[in-house]
């Protein structure tokens, strides 16, 4: 008895010792994107003092000047996450649709190793391969192409004009696309997984066709889920750095149509911070947009985890 | 009764039998374009991977990994920066696994149902995903600027940090895998809640966890951005932590984009390393969970 009471306290000790030690790695993660949010507020602080509101608005980029403004940069960040999107939702649906019901078994795991494998690669990788790659088909095949056809168009047509270049919004959005499909098709994959065979199967017992098994029993179980892998790649497109600089055409300017040249935050950050002096204004409004990105993309991953998270569902 | 029936039924048999057609036809349809689609996405990794391997071989030689960089025109190699992106990457990954598998445990047995829990969880989650580019200037912001220069330290710091949510995330998942009879025959043996889990959730853990580190060292081993504002890169041979280091994503993108020949050509050699190195870690990872099976 008088043994077993030292030897209890002891273990008492090292449960809260080891309690205390992953409660306070827990913690210490908690405050490292506390300390990111604040780093970068106050980084930009300055520049944010300097220009008020107007830095949102303003088109500026002029470090003679010292003139900085976040519009042209926000503007390229979404509308190339946009199109990307737009580009790669269909495809990672028919990818996720094709592993889940139409892909023989034994099939689907190598494929969708491939896939993934897509997902691994670097981005500067990506960005090499769309400029040396890439870039070249854009201007020789693909915007000339798009520009007789569609730029005549009433309305519509202005968006589709302009010399082709091969570099620009429209080829950094395909490259994103191309990067994001993994990331999604893999959500998609998983969450029509989950779908209960039993519902499936008494809708093909119906007489439904895959197409309708799919339209009417697997998407609307899976929805929300799916909205969330979508919005996830989103978040991912958004951050994109290495890539997007490579193909972009880096230039401070509102493109009028989608082939034009412009920049992104993620690509002026890379781009313009070896430029800048520690202590700067230039490198303030850089941390500035720095903080700008991460308060959309926490917004964009925030939505995609509420959607994503188990019980959710339907 | 029959014979006023028997017209009806024969016309709603012509308009299903034409109904029949179109929903196949749309079945195929969606069908091949779903095939297509994945057979896009196939072309793209091959075309990556074909890029790779023709411009990159084009200049492979062993001066490459027994020479450091050099100006234009010298036949330089890579040492330096395969070399600066084995300590990062090492440190790195030493320095947030711990941490990652700390919160993973901390996620796992201590934090059910608690709000400090889910917030960590998310937290973590976030970070995940967070643009690695902000993660950089974070970095930059406290372990390059208040010193006064950048550093191989900085760059491992950054590395370390993209490491953490990636094993949080796989640590959590594989603990919750473990059944509850295996923990409360530790119980009933009078373990205490720590020993029960390093000596039977771990062990019981180890392949997924494994896997785990090893995406994350795959994660890493590529990034650009982080390096960019933390360690630089160094064009000459440095191995000192409180320097400037180079990497080998860094050089690639410093070379890729110069005007020199033989710089270009070295880039795609470096390509060509960094991304069968993280395919082959990738694959190897799958193996390790696969096995553990």
């Amino acid at each position: 008895m008088a043994a077993s009471v030292p030897a209890k306290r002891s273990t008492q000790l090292g449960d809260a010792l080891f309690a205390g030690m992953v409660r306070a790695a827990g913690i210490f993660v908690l405050l490292l994107l506390g300390g990111i949010i604040v780093v970068l507020f106050i980084g930009g602080l300055p520049a944010f003092r300097q220009f008020g509101a107007g830095f949102l608005i303003s088109d500026d980029w002029d470090p003679v000047q010292e003139v900085y403004g976040a519009a042209v940069p926000v503007f390229g960040t979404l509308i190339t996450a946009v199109l990307a999107l737009l580009m790669a939702v269909p495809l990672a649906f028919g990818i996720a649709f094709y592993l889940t019901e139409l892909a023989p078994q034994w099939f689907r795991r190598p494929v969708g190793t491939a896939i993934e494998l897509l997902a691994a690669v670097p981005s500067i990788i990506y960005g090499m391969w769309g400029f040396f790659v890439i870039v070249p088909i854009m201007a020789e095949y693909v915007q000339p192409f798009i520009i007789d056809n569609l730029g005549d168009l009433p309305l519509i047509g202005d968006f589709f004009q302009g010399p082709p270049f091969g570099t620009g919004l429209f080829t950094a959005a395909m490259i994103l696309a191309v990067m994001i499909i993994p990331f999604i098709a893999a959500t998609m994959r998983d969450v029509f997984l989950t779908v209960p065979a039993v519902f499936k199967e008494s809708a093909y017992g119906l007489g439904c066709t895959t197409w309708e098994v799919m339209r009417s029993v697997v998407i609307p179980y899976t929805r929300v889920s799916v909205v969330g892998g979508i919005m996830l790649g989103l978040g991912r497109a958004l951050g994109e750095t290495m890539a997007v600089t490579f193909v972009i055409g880096n230039t401070n300017r509102i493109a009028t149509t989608i082939f034009g040249p412009g920049n992104t935050i993620a690509s002026i950050v890379a781009l313009e911070f070896p430029e800048s002096q520690s202590g700067s204004l230039k490198l303030s409004a850089l941390l500035a947009l720095g903080f700008i990105l991460f308060v959309i993309s926490f917004i964009v991953l925030a939505i995609s985890r509420m959607l994503l998270k188990p019980g959710a569902k339907a | 009764m029959s014979s006023t029936s028997v017209p009806g039924a024969a016309k709603n048999i012509a308009a299903s039998v034409g109904l029949g057609k179109r929903r196949y036809r749309t079945n195929t349809i969606v069908k091949v374009l779903c095939v297509a689609a994945t057979a896009l996405a196939l072309v793209f990794l091959a075309s990556i991977l074909f890029t790779l391997l023709i411009r990159g071989f084009a200049g492979l030689s062993l001066t490459v990994f027994t020479t450091s960089t050099l100006p234009p025109g010298s036949h330089g190699g890579l040492l330096n920066a395969i070399i600066g992106s084995l300590i990062q990457t090492t440190i790195g990954t030493l320095v947030g696994t711990p941490i990652g598998l700390m919160v993973g445990t901390y996620l796992s047995e201590y934090a059910l149902g608690s709000k400090l829990g889910d917030a960590v969880r998310f937290v973590s989650d976030v970070l995940l995903s967070a643009p690695s580019i902000l993660i950089g200037l974070f970095v930059y912001a406290v372990a390059v600027a208040p010193f006064g220069g950048f550093t191989g330290i900085a760059g491992c710091i950054a590395l370390a940090v993209i490491v953490i949510p990636i094993v949080v995330r796989t640590t959590e998942d594989m603990l919750r895998l473990i059944p509850v009879a295996l923990r409360e025959a530790a119980m009933a043996l009078g373990a205490p809640k720590w020993k029960m889990i390093v000596l039977v959730c771990y062990p019981a853990a180890k392949q997924g966890i494994v896997t785990g580190v090893l995406l994350a060292v795959a994660r890493v081993a590529g990034e650009t951005a982080p390096l960019l504002f933390t360690s630089l890169g160094n064009l000459n041979w440095s191995t000192n932590l409180t320097k400037p280091m180079a990497s080998l994503p860094v050089t690639i993108y410093q070379y890729a984009g110069s005007a020199f020949e033989d710089w270009v050509q070295l880039a795609w050699v470096g390509a060509l390393l960094i991304t069968f190195g993280v395919l082959a870690i990738n694959i190897i990872a799958r193996f390790v969970l696969r096995d553990g099976k």
